[in-house]
């Protein structure tokens, strides 16, 4: 217990140095555009490719588990969409991005950490932290509502192909579904819930990453913790959020 | 000139240095020798500022080095360079990017200046043809050259090298070695150099200080180093059968 709360506290010591003061704002200007591309664009094709099944399976989920002759068929379509929108765009992407991004930033930062190259940083007189998690956290804050929309849209489109292609809905009453009693702010909470996915993502791996002590082995293990450590609070964050946002 | 006085350092109450105190001149390179494990690292570290110490005082010229905040101490650090052991080449640049990479942070120089001076230090390390080279794709010897070119980049007045050719083949770390030597006296800069290499220390060892178990045991230059009556350091120096056997014939 009391290791756990040395821990939170010398995470928010380790925010408190990511934001602080940038040494040079055309650098980091620099490195935000080379997080943008290696922390989000190369996430576009797995977030795509996941999206498009899920929102066909949960298609056929909500087809087949309503298969009762007063349901009219275009809530299958309502159905596809506020799961994709409420649940699996914002949460279930984040747990998949916290697989791929946090595990990536753990990775990289903590091999910096033990090749000595953070120390190198520090030594010239940088704010290592800050000049290497604050373009990460402001690429990805950027980058992954876009993600998010992309997500909800590939997610969507994936619903009426597989509820077309098994005929269970056909493509007028599935899109007349998904235009259906649409609460626009069902999207804006799914926007606020990526923000805040995107933060503890990014800022709980690197601060795995940067706290690693030893060599290969430890930066294996601080992946996996980045990992877990950001699943179980977007989980908890998600619950939290829920609360607050459609309560 | 750094003067380090009683110094002390421990991790998690283990104690690592205890009351060391040392000089180091400009134009002079010191060498720190000792045992793996005997806290070189530590020390280098700590005078540097990478580590806070619990105890002692680290004056640059006439400034408390070790009582300054951190953006007190960002004025010095501008004036320090430092090879780290594994080189600690920032693995997503290329060569001229990393030795580009201190001139981009701290100088307002043009493009065209900046190339003109990392293309100098590049030469001075004999490092050529490899400006878009990836660390990875370096030799150790190399990665040491570009480090050493990197670490002089903005004209430091002290350099500190942290076993500078450990995991080099004996030819290329006198190679290192005399670079280090040279620019030392080129540039007046007050160098510090850890090794456990007893052929650093035959080859430029101007003043060595010798640390066991974290303390300094001994100070002297390479031809005291062999006729000292200091038991650790005779037992470091003639490690090797070699030198036992130099020592026996001399004797
Ligand atoms: N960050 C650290 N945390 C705890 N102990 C450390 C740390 N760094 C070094 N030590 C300990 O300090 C001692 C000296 O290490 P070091 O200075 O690296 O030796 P060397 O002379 O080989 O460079 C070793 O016993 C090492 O275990
Ligand atoms: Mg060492």
């Amino acid at each position: 217990m009391i290791r756990f709360l040395t821990q939170v506290g010398l995470y928010f010591q380790f925010l408190k140095k990511v934001f602080s003061k940038p040494e040079k704002a055309s650098v980091y200007y620099r490195q935000t555009m080379t997080e943008f591309v290696s922390l989000g664009l190369t996430s576009v094709g797995i977030i795509s490719i996941v999206s498009f099944f899920m929102g066909a399976v949960i298609t056929l989920q909500t087809a087949y588990n309503t298969e009762n002759p007063i349901y009219p068929t275009y809530l299958i379509g309502l159905g596809c969409r506020d799961s994709i929108i409420l649940e699996f765009s914002s949460t279930v992407a984040a747990l998949i991005l916290a697989g791929k991004v946090g595990s990536n930033i753990a990775g990289e930062i903590g091999t910096m950490r033990v090749t000595e190259q953070i120390d190198a940083l520090e030594i010239m007189g940088i704010n290592s932290a800050s000049y290497l998690v604050l373009p990460k956290i402001i690429a990805t804050l950027l980058f992954n509502p876009i993600l998010t929309l992309i997500s909800i849209s590939i997610g969507i489109f994936g619903g009426w192909a597989a509820g077309t292609l098994s005929g269970v809905v056909t493509s007028e009453n599935f899109i007349y579904g998904i235009q259906y009693a649409f609460i626009p702010y069902y999207i804006t909470y799914s926007l606020i819930k990526t923000l805040f996915f995107a933060f503890i993502i990014t800022s709980v791996s690197s601060f795995q990453g940067y706290y690693v002590n030893g060599g290969s082995l430890e930066v294996g293990r601080s992946s996996t913790k980045a990992v877990v450590y950001s699943s179980v609070l977007i989980l908890m964050f998600n619950v939290i959020l829920t609360q607050l946002l459609l309560s | 000139m750094i003067r380090v006085k009683n110094l002390d350092k421990a991790f998690y109450g283990k104690s690592v240095l205890t009351d060391i105190s040392v000089e180091f001149e400009p134009g002079i390179t010191t060498l720190i020798i000792g045992q793996s494990g005997s806290g070189k690292t530590v020390l280098l570290k700590s005078i540097v500022g990478l580590y806070d110490i619990d105890k002692g005082e680290i004056w640059y010229e006439d400034t408390l080095f070790n009582k300054l905040a951190f953006a007190d101490k960002k004025k010095i650090r501008s004036e320090i360079g430092m090879l780290f052991q594994g080189s600690a080449l920032f693995d997503s640049l290329t060569v001229e990017q990393n030795v580009r990479f201190p001139l981009d942070m701290f100088t307002e120089k043009s493009p065209e200046e900046k190339s003109d001076r990392l293309n100098f230090c590049l030469k001075r390390v004999n490092i050529i043809n490899a400006n878009s080279l990836f660390p990875s794709e370096l030799s150790g010897g190399m990665k040491k050259r570009v480090a050493i070119a990197r670490a002089i980049s903005l004209n430091p007045k002290y350099l500190f090298c942290d076993e500078p050719n450990s995991g080099l083949d004996p030819v290329t770390a006198i190679v290192i070695d005399e670079l280090i030597r040279e620019l030392t006296e080129e540039y007046s800069m007050t160098t510090i150099v850890n090794t456990h290499d007893m052929n650093s220390v035959m080859e430029i060892g101007e003043k060595i200080v010798f640390i066991s178990e974290g303390r300094k045991c001994w100070e002297g230059d390479k031809n005291e180093v062999l006729n000292s009556d200091c038991k650790p350091l005779n037992d470091f120096v003639f490690a090797n059968s070699l030198a036992k056997k130099i020592k026996a014939d001399a004797g």
